[in-house]
């Protein structure tokens, strides 16, 4: 349950520093056992633009910005000017009086000017803690926990600089007690302190559990994050980390690095991941397991390098030439990509394949508070059924110092026994044309239609079984609701949000959360959807591509469709809205405007 | 772990000259050079004494990427143009493998090109063999990189205009740290060029005139027999950067190969990479982090 449920929006050019305070205001909330769900909507420039940060926190799980800002600190004009309409009744909006007009508010809005120069005595970068301090009196919230935080953000610039932000803070803090009411709420407190993390941090860190030890990528928006985390602690952890000239040689690099036996792990976006589709397709004819992340942005071509969206399905679906077995996973959150990872890695080992993964960039770059005590490293790791070297148990699969081993064998499962090189007696050649069970090419000389069909029949088989190493989806929320919601990756936390919201209303709504898109449990998934009353399906992007995907895999069409391309994330109001709207039977596709202008 | 592992004793038996052939006789065209080359190679790695399990020879796609599969030793025969970043990622990820690429000067120059020039720059420990028949052979004779101007190909039929690359100064400029011309009729000093480039430590390139009989009808072996000069029979010094360039540039009546450049100073990246100091190679490792590590990254999202 949520006791108090508030949001905090700063907004300012690209460049006058909203990170810091979104950290500071993090970090207490945190600090104070609250979850919290950051958004931040930005271009991509480095300097000037519009960047607009949303913090919501409560002492109950929030999965989404929320629909409304309960405080507003505009660091400029054209902020104030944006989005001050937002507020309503019983918000407040906190400004330099000497430097922003602050335009026509609604009634009921707190409109806090603060002589912020004088505040803060003429220092500009410290003008931005004289708004927090005042944010956080109004909040209920003791000084004492700014004091810590600032003690700890500004730690690496040295005693002076805290203390001079101390001192700015206090000021800020000191009028605003003088001279602003505090919220009709106050921040309550949380069990226990909660961590900060990014939805791109939860992945690297995933992959380390995993025991990625080979991490490749070339930077790109928004999955950069990944290759930071990576390259930060690659020499503490062992890993070895390569920034590559493009994403061309990225997955070549890290199915050259897999094939020795390392696990290796690559992040990327809809444009690097169409350069590594043909690779992807020699993971595939080698049998060699890797593991992609896509964190998604809004396409085609360069898109939306700052946006979220839903749109790279089919991509994933298709990447890679011809017909081959491939795992692809839509983790919906930060804790859930975490515990993926090793998941993923697990089962491309197993059935020697690649292993993709969509993520989001309001995943990938979408900050929210976790329980320190859910980021369990200690993980299953199974490598399947791979010879190393060093092994210490007797050779099951037969081959060393005669000529039997046949890295390609056609074997009831499909899966054949992967030695990696370095091992005696187990010379093979991985190859992309097709070969024979022992990799001996069969597509120039002597191609062979019935060897073909064995080989790709051979590597089709290992999918006979998967859908019993992974979990099938199921309905969250009441069984006999009046709407079912579909939607697949990060829409699963701002649906259960809908739901609440429907529910207050008199409209009881259960959603059917769809994580793993191959392999697809067909079969659950119709029978819960046929015995449902009315379903929509809920996905950022503009044509339906889950929508269209559920019905190639199980014929099933949905009533209605909930879709946002406009490069925002869905608010849960949005959802609401449109399941109201589709409920009267007018509508059948809703597509939600996005309110705020970033 | 349900890893399937073995045990396996460590083979003392010296490799004999038949432990490199290849389960495949070679599917080239008779009188290829790239037999030659195949052959090179194999000499080279018995006389090094390397057990085939040691080493993996790594090829992009056309005639001369066929390869890993006439050799004995474990082989990637990877995607066109691929072969140097597959290689990459091989030979960080397990730095005890000898790795050899193998392929020709389209895969390598063309459609790899950009491959090329970072592996170069990184100095990775590699040892690339390009057999540069200056025409595209699997896909039936198109102009290559490498062709002359002028040249007559089923892609250029009214001749080609366009300037050829000269792999040479290329990798000097590019950074690679060992950088020889071979050339398929004089096997035996090929031989040398590739022992020397297994044994140099980082980017080690030879470039391998080596005629196509099917379809460059201009360089033939008849056409080189007179032009080439051993660089190791006159006055060359491998370690003046600018002499190798001039070198480099030397083609008409008189066309050098052997060794143009080494340098001994420049570390490899395997060197380089504070990982790989201890522990073996990674491929090796146990992949699991310690509490004490993974408590140190939770405690740093506090």
């Amino acid at each position: 349950m949520r006791t108090a449920d508030f949001a905090i929006g700063i907004g300012g050019a690209a460049g006058q520093g909203i990170a810091t305070p979104g950290n500071i205001l993090a970090h207490i909330f945190a600090r104070r056992g609250l979850h919290i769900n950051a958004y931040n909507a930005y271009q991509s420039l480095i300097r000037g633009g519009h960047t607009f940060l949303t913090i919501r926190a409560s002492d109950g799980p929030v999965y989404s910005m929320g629909d409304r800002l309960d405080l507003l600190i505009p660091l400029n004009q054209d902020t104030m000017d944006r989005h001050l309409k937002l507020l309503g009744p019983g918000a407040s909006v906190l400004y330099d009086g000497e430097s922003i007009e602050v335009g026509d508010a609604e009634k009921g809005v707190q409109v806090a000017s603060l002589p912020m120069k004088e505040l803060s005595q003429g220092n500009k970068l410290a003008a931005n803690t004289v708004a927090i301090a005042a944010a956080v009196y109004k909040l209920g919230i003791e000084f004492e926990a700014l004091e810590n935080a600032l003690a700890q953000i500004f730690a690496r610039k040295g005693d002076e600089v805290v203390a001079k932000n101390v001192e700015i803070a206090s000021n800020g803090y000191q009028y605003a007690a003088e001279n602003f009411k505090p919220f009709s709420f106050k921040a309550p407190r949380g069990e226990k302190p909660l961590a900060v993390w990014t939805g791109n941090e939860a992945t690297a860190m995933g992959g380390i559990a995993a025991g990625v030890k080979f991490y490749a990528a070339y930077p790109m928006s928004p999955a950069t994050g990944v290759l930071m985390y990576m390259a930060k602690h690659a020499r503490e952890l062992g890993i070895m980390v390569r920034q590559v000239e493009d994403e061309i040689g990225v997955m070549n690099m890290i199915i050259g690095a897999a094939h020795t036996g390392v696990r290796a792990m690559t992040a990327t976006s809809g444009g690097g991941l169409a350069l590594m589709t043909e690779a992807i397709g020699m993971s595939g004819m080698f049998e060699t397991p890797i593991v992609c992340v896509n964190v998604q942005r809004g396409g085609p071509a360069t898109g939306l390098p700052t946006k979220t969206e839903q749109g790279d399905l089919w991509m994933m679906l298709g990447a890679g030439q011809g017909d081959f077995p491939r795992l692809i996973v839509a983790p919906s959150d930060h804790i859930d990509m975490f515990r993926t990872m090793p998941e993923l890695f697990n089962l491309t080992d197993k059935y020697q394949c690649p292993g993709l993964v969509l993520s989001e960039l309001i995943i990938g770059e979408g900050t929210v508070s976790v329980d320190p005590a859910e980021i369990d490293f200690d993980v299953d790791i199974e490598r399947g059924e791979t010879i190393f070297p060093n092994g210490d148990s007797e050779n099951p699969y037969g081959g060393y110092g005669d000529s039997t081993y046949l890295r390609y064998r056609n074997t009831s499962s499909g899966i054949s026994p992967r030695a990696v090189p370095g091992v005696p007696g187990h010379l093979f050649v991985a190859s992309t044309d097709e070969h024979d069970e022992d990799g001996t090419l069969i597509s120039d000389v002597d191609t062979d239609p019935k060897k073909r069909r064995m080989m790709v029949e051979k590597r089709a088989r290992k999918m006979m079984n998967v859908l019993a190493d992974i979990a099938a989806p199921t309905l969250e929320g009441p069984e006999d609701a009046e709407v079912t919601l579909v939607g697949w990756g990060s829409t699963r936390g701002v649906i259960l949000e809908a739901m609440e919201q429907l529910a207050e209303g008199g409209i009881t709504a259960n959603q059917l959360h769809i994580k793993w898109l191959v392999p697809f449990h067909a079969e659950a998934v119709t029978e819960i959807l046929e015995g449902s009353k009315k379903v929509i399906i809920v996905e950022l992007n503009y044509s339906g591509q889950f929508a269209r995907y559920l019905r190639s895999e199980t014929g099933f069409t949905a009533d209605g469709f909930v879709r946002k391309y406009d490069g925002e994330p869905f608010m849960p109001h949005h959802i609401a809205e449109a399941v109201k709207e589709q409920l009267t039977g007018k509508e059948s596709l809703s597509v939600p405007v996005h309110e705020i202008s970033v | 772990m349900t890893t399937g592992t073995l045990t396996l004793p460590v083979s003392e038996t010296k490799p004999e000259k038949s432990s490199y052939k290849g389960k495949v006789h070679p599917d080239w065209c008779p009188g290829c050079g790239d037999f030659s080359v195949l052959a090179a190679l194999q000499k080279a790695l018995f006389e090094l004494e390397l057990q085939p399990h040691q080493v993996l020879t790594v090829s992009g796609i056309g005639c001369s990427s066929n390869l890993p599969g006439f050799i004995n030793t474990y082989g990637m025969h990877t995607l066109h143009g691929r072969s140097l970043a597959v290689a990459s990622g091989a030979a960080l990820a397990n730095h005890e493998l000898k790795v050899v690429v193998t392929g020709g000067d389209g895969d390598g120059f063309g459609i790899g090109g950009n491959h090329f020039m970072h592996t170069m720059r990184r100095n990775l420990d590699l040892t690339y063999l390009v057999m540069d028949n200056q025409i595209y052979g699997l896909t039936t004779g198109q102009t290559s990189p490498t062709s002359p101007v002028g040249m007559k190909t089923k892609s250029t039929p009214h001749g080609n205009v366009e300037n050829p690359i000269n792999p040479i100064p290329l990798a000097l400029v590019g950074g690679a740290t060992y950088v020889a011309r071979g050339y398929s009729g004089k096997q035996k000093h090929l031989v040398e060029m590739i022992k020397g480039a297994i044994n140099h430590k980082g980017f080690a390139f030879v470039d391998i005139f080596s005629p196509c009989v099917t379809y460059n009808k201009n360089n033939t072996y008849k056409w080189f027999a007179p032009r080439i000069k051993i660089l190791e029979e006159e006055d060359h010094d491998t370690t003046d950067f600018y002499g190798a360039m001039e070198k480099g540039y030397q083609w008409g009546e008189e066309i050098p190969i052997g060794l143009f450049w080494k340098n001994d100073k420049l570390a490899s990246l395997d060197q380089l990479e504070p990982v790989l100091e201890e522990g073996g190679p990674l491929a090796y490792r146990d992949p699991r982090v310690s509490k004490e590590q993974s408590d140190k990254l939770i405690s740093e999202l506090l």
